[in-house]
């Protein structure tokens, strides 16, 4: 830094937690000049009220978006739609000549 | 096209983006610029309330009334924030405020004349406000929805606020009940005005694309379903002699609001326009040397 008009603001995402124990939610962004002020900025914005019980105040640019989840090997074993139950147990309650059971 | 058309879909199925998603070039366009005005009022709105804090009857009001306008610039901030991340920077939207070539909400272009005024606004003007910014809770753009979460909780502690320099000047002489009654005679058509011409969700643009989530007589609707009974018990008058509810109908009927006022106000012929942008230049001018530091840093 230095000369003048060097710097520039940063955008820096704020995530707060409401209560302890909870989640961390992104709240919004700031922009500020460095991390002290992104600091004062977060702490106005989100946490004046006593509404947070902590915040993570992170620079926009250290953040590492992933988006996309290929599934190129067809691993569907690791989701639900990996196990067809309903068509198996109709097909299953068809051969035992059964009914399914109460409240299912 | 049918990229559009997909996309249209998905919104309108409760469906929402972020800001790196593709999206059509007319919903940037209308949702950079929905979202701009709202920051503008954001900022804007503060001026008519503080002519008030240096004439505050306590101190506690003084208080009060300084937080809301913390409150109001903030939002202001965060707003802006959102409008950067879709393209236009903070910078260029002040320009376009000050130079009158973007817009802000009517209620905004109007004197305060009385401390009555001052409850008025907070009350009522803030209520009116909530119900727009609460259907913006849905909204499909996520970044806006976000932070609308937070503006909403801010703005019911204003209603509070509102609301209890009303009932103190309701509960105190004669010509303190009359204060409320001439703000409330002053600001009803503007509040009336507040939601926009009625036109029917499908075609309103803004509903189309799920940028809102109600129409604008829906909303105006609510207001009057909320705030009326409210404003009765009081016992303040409406100055509206065809405002009742059809029970029947569950809708509110009153006299058609002045869209043509609406229009020529928020077009930059406000009583106030020309004084309150003057201010806004001002400030912007006297505190660039701030800005200049802080960045220097």
């Amino acid at each position: 830094m230095g000369s003048l008009g060097a710097a520039r603001s940063v955008i820096y995402e704020v995530f707060r937690q409401e209560r302890k124990g909870q989640a961390f939610q992104h709240a919004g962004s700031i922009e500020a000049p460095d991390e002290r002020f992104a600091e004062w900025y977060a702490r106005e914005q989100y946490g004046r009220r006593g509404e947070s019980t902590a915040l993570w105040v992170v620079r926009r640019d250290a953040l590492q978006p992933i988006e996309d989840f290929v599934d190129e090997l067809n691993r569907n074993y690791h989701r639900v739609d990996g196990y067809p139950l309903k068509e198996k147990l109709k097909e299953a309650r068809e051969r035992a000549g059964t009914t399914p059971p109460r409240g299912s | 096209m049918a990229r559009e058309d997909e996309f249209l879909e998905y919104v309108q199925s409760g469906g929402q983006v972020e800001t790196d998603d593709w999206m059509p070039d007319e919903y940037r366009a209308r949702l950079r610029k929905f979202i701009e005005m709202h920051g503008n009022s954001e900022l804007m709105g503060v001026l008519p309330e503080r002519e008030w804090i240096l004439r505050a009857p306590t101190l506690q009001r003084k208080l009060a009334l300084t937080a809301k306008v913390q409150d109001e610039v903030g939002h202001a901030q965060l707003i802006y924030r959102v409008v950067e991340d879709l393209g236009k920077p903070r910078e260029q939207c002040l320009d376009d405020l000050i130079s009158g070539k973007s817009k802000f909400h009517n209620v905004f272009h109007y004197p305060t004349k009385t401390w009555g005024d001052v409850g008025v606004i907070a009350w009522l003007v803030d209520a009116a406000a909530i119900i727009s910014q609460k259907a913006l809770l849905k909204c499909s753009y996520a970044p806006y929805a976000r932070i609308m979460k937070k503006i909403c909780w801010e703005e019911s502690f204003h209603i509070l606020h509102g609301r209890d320099v009303v009932l103190t000047l309701m509960l105190g002489t004669d010509d303190q009940r009359e204060l409320v009654q001439e703000a409330l005679d002053r600001w009803w058509a503007p509040l009336m005005q507040f939601h926009g011409n009625p036109i029917p969700t499908d075609e309103d643009p803004m509903y189309v694309w799920r940028i809102k989530s109600q129409g604008n007589d829906e909303a105006r609707q609510q207001f009057l379903d909320g705030y009326v009974p409210q404003i009765w018990e009081l016992g303040l008058t409406v100055p509206d002699p065809e405002l009742r509810k059809d029970e029947k109908a569950g809708r509110w009927l009153y006299t058609e609001p002045d869209w043509d006022e609406l229009k020529h106000v928020v077009t930059g012929h406000g009583p106030k326009t020309a004084d309150r942008l003057d201010l806004r230049r001002r400030a912007r001018e006297n505190s660039a040397w701030v800005r200049s530091v802080l960045l220097a840093a």
